[in-house]
């Protein structure tokens, strides 16, 4: 297993140290570079984040401390759904925190966690700018309107069905 | 024999009142699209060249785009473009409202060969969309808004900072951009004038704060978002220390229509000290959310009640919220003010981006202020101490109010401190981001004092001072509340009142929200 996650982690380096050189060694492409490893990887990792630092030639503190400072930057491999609970004004005004308190309570985690089976991650995202859908919750790239607690239940549900369903799947091709 | 006369007279009155119904149904005609309110009395200028194809330069083309870029470009001077920008009276969407010529004649007037012209795309305002419309929609006009500008002030670099959480708005933009490259209105010699600029987008990262300018200078060159003190102002030493000029998506989506027709037409809209239109993004309980534009000067009510709709029926208008974390409320009492910068200002908030956050009396304002104050502390980038230690403890104090643990004198703290943070923070976000709560302690005192000393909510929003027990009188025995708890805490059998099991429930407000009579306390 440990062998595993070296080899994966030795997989992500190997393709960030491939897409380096198309950036400059400027500090301008610092945050450019940082989210073009998040797109592709869905986090930093200590060892890519070191990787940066030494391409830019600045030290592994500082790409820490851009990093951390804004709040698109991941350290931890998000689950395989992630769900993004919008509390901006308009959201909040129509109940958005009793919506992510669902979530929370539903999964078991807290804003910014994973849960144990890596199926789920969730965070609270400040607006996402479709304050006519009031409240707004985004599970991975889908935004969906209008939920309300009972509608929680309904996506966490659905994403547990089509699970079951997959394995279900999976078993009967093997033992057919 | 005398029943059926009676029972045959009834259908035929029935009858006629249908036919009735039917004819008026048929007098009702289509009514024209200015008899609408919601159409009729707005102004577009900024949302002119909605429903356009985006990704079609040639749609916006034949909309008079890129007219007033020919314009600036091959006939007119930087100081002509700058005396028309003077003559409009624009002044800067992004809120603060500095007018946009002047900034422009600084940038123009500062020394230094390279110069670089700025697009703040970075729309944070929790509850405002308008840039983000404007840039999926028509990303030309800011593209050409920012050709004249660069000319204005000599520069040949542009950046446009938008946030990644919008990736329509950078795709649409990536694609105007090539569009614009290819048929020679960005690069080099643009329309064969021999003037160059070059524009690029650069994503933001997820912060508020970088929405303050020197702050979003600093992003760019791939340090933390950070703000500093000014002087030297961006205008002489701004990104890698150039002259720089940045303005908002909305006052460069102006700017084309405003060379085009001129100055003075734009002038003509609008108050005495507040030019054109502004582009709102209205939400909350309101019946029409969405983005509307009208003419400076026109009344909040207008807005919320005529344009909106006003409030949907069984609710009532509370207030409305004006600029974000860094504005305030504005009760019902004040309604009828105008919108323009000084108008806004003397009722206690701000003009803002543009976000319009209409609430009904379900909305407790003591919550709203601790929503506010949890968004900036949370945003604050913490260089200066006013803004990182202070809103902090205000939050605390907020915080303890909700959860029905005020103190007497909690209200005084509040505003000394609001008073301190106002006064000594570095940037725009701690300069304002008590404005929330001193707005609502200005109408909604009262309610601050019930939390406080009533241990009530009035709105019934703060879940900690709620008994969640039933009205026996007030409920309507629907059963409702039944049928959406999602633990089933709530037991209830047809023509009996509803009961709650205090073990079971979890205070989520399902209950609450939903209940028809108002009925659960």
């Amino acid at each position: 297993m440990d062998t595993d996650i070296v080899a994966e982690d030795q997989a992500i380096l190997d393709d960030i140290a491939l897409r380096l050189s198309d950036f400059g060694r400027e500090r301008g492409n610092l945050i450019p570079i940082l989210q073009m490893i998040q797109q592709r990887h869905a986090y930093l990792s200590p060892g890519s984040i070191k990787m940066v630092a030494e391409y830019l030639e600045i030290p592994t503190c500082e790409v820490y401390g851009v990093a951390t400072f804004y709040n698109q930057f991941r350290f931890h491999p998000p689950g395989k759904h992630h769900i993004k609970v919008c509390l901006g004004t308009a959201c909040h005004v129509k109940g958005g925190d009793i919506i992510l308190e669902n979530f929370e309570r539903k999964l078991g985690i807290k804003d910014g966690e994973t849960t144990p089976d890596k199926e789920f991650s969730m965070e609270r995202v400040a607006c996402v700018g479709c304050c006519a859908l009031a409240p707004v919750v985004v599970v991975d790239e889908d935004v969906n309107g209008h939920v309300a607690p009972s509608k929680v239940e309904g996506i966490v549900l659905g994403f547990q069905i089509e699970k079951e369903r997959q394995e279900r799947e999976k078993q009967e091709n093997e033992s057919g | 024999m005398s029943e059926n006369n009676s029972k045959a007279e009834e259908i035929v009155e029935e009858k006629a009142e249908e036919e009735e119904q039917e004819k008026k149904k048929e007098e009702k005609v289509i009514p024209y699209l200015e008899d609408v309110p919601f159409f009729g009395l707005q102004k577009l200028i900024v949302l002119k060249n909605k429903g356009i194809d985006p990704e079609l330069i040639d749609e916006y083309i034949a909309k008079d785009g890129y007219q007033a870029a020919a314009k600036a470009l091959l006939e007119m001077t930087p100081e002509e473009i700058i005396a028309e920008m003077k003559t409009s009276g624009l002044r800067g969407r992004g809120g603060a409202g500095f007018p946009t010529g002047l900034k422009w004649e600084f940038a123009n007037k500062s020394e230094g060969d390279i110069k670089y012209v700025l697009c703040n795309a970075d729309e944070g305002d929790p509850g405002a969309f308008m840039d983000r419309s404007v840039l999926e929609a028509d990303p030309h006009a800011i593209l050409e808004g920012m050709i004249i500008a660069a000319k204005a002030v000599g520069a040949h670099q542009g950046y446009i900072y938008c946030r990644a959480e919008y990736p329509l708005a950078i795709k649409r933009l990536n694609i105007a951009i090539s569009q614009a490259t290819e048929y020679g209105l960005l690069g080099n010699d643009i329309f064969g004038s021999g003037f160059d600029f070059h524009l690029e987008i650069y994503q933001g990262a997820g912060a508020f704060v970088c929405g303050e300018e020197t702050a979003l200078m600093h992003s760019i060159e791939g340090k933390r978002g950070m703000p500093r003190p000014r002087p030297p102002f961006p205008a002489h030493q701004g990104l890698w220390k150039k002259p720089t000029v940045l303005n908002n998506v909305e006052t460069y989506a102006n700017v084309p229509q405003i060379i085009f027709n001129g100055g003075k037409w734009y002038a003509g809209i609008g108050t005495e000290t507040s030019k054109g239109t502004k582009v709102f993004a209205l939400t909350g309980t309101v019946k029409n959310i969405g983005l509307v534009e009208v003419p400076m000067g026109t009344s909040l009510r207008t807005i919320i009640f005529d344009i909106g709709g006003g409030v949907p029926k069984k609710k009532k208008f509370k207030a409305v919220q004006l600029g974000g974390p860094s504005g305030g409320c504005v009760s019902e009492e004040f309604i009828d003010t105008p919108v323009d910068y000084e108008s806004i200002a003397k009722v206690g908030a701000i003009m803002g981006s543009g976000g319009m956050i209409v609430m009904d009396n379900q909305t407790c304002m003591v919550d709203m202020a601790r929503f506010f104050m949890d968004f900036v502390q949370d945003e604050s980038c913490g260089k200066c101490t006013p803004c990182r230690e202070g809103t902090r403890h205000m939050l605390q104090i907020l915080e303890k109010i909700t959860r029905g643990e005020g103190e007497p004198g909690d209200i005084d703290t509040l505003e000394e401190l609001s008073e301190v943070i106002k006064d000594a923070a570095l940037c725009g976000l701690g300069q304002t981001g008590p404005n929330p709560v001193l707005s609502t302690l200005q109408y909604f005192r009262d309610e601050y004092e019930a939390h406080i000393f009533e241990k009530r909510c009035p709105a019934k929003r703060c879940p900690a001072l709620l008994e969640f027990e039933v009205d026996e009188e007030k409920c309507i025995k629907c059963g409702i509340c039944f049928k959406r708890c999602p633990t089933e805490a709530i037991t209830w059998e047809k023509k009996q009142p509803a009961k709650i099991d205090k073990d079971k429930c979890i205070k989520c407000m399902t209950c609450i929200t939903n209940c028809p009579s108002d009925a659960i306390f």
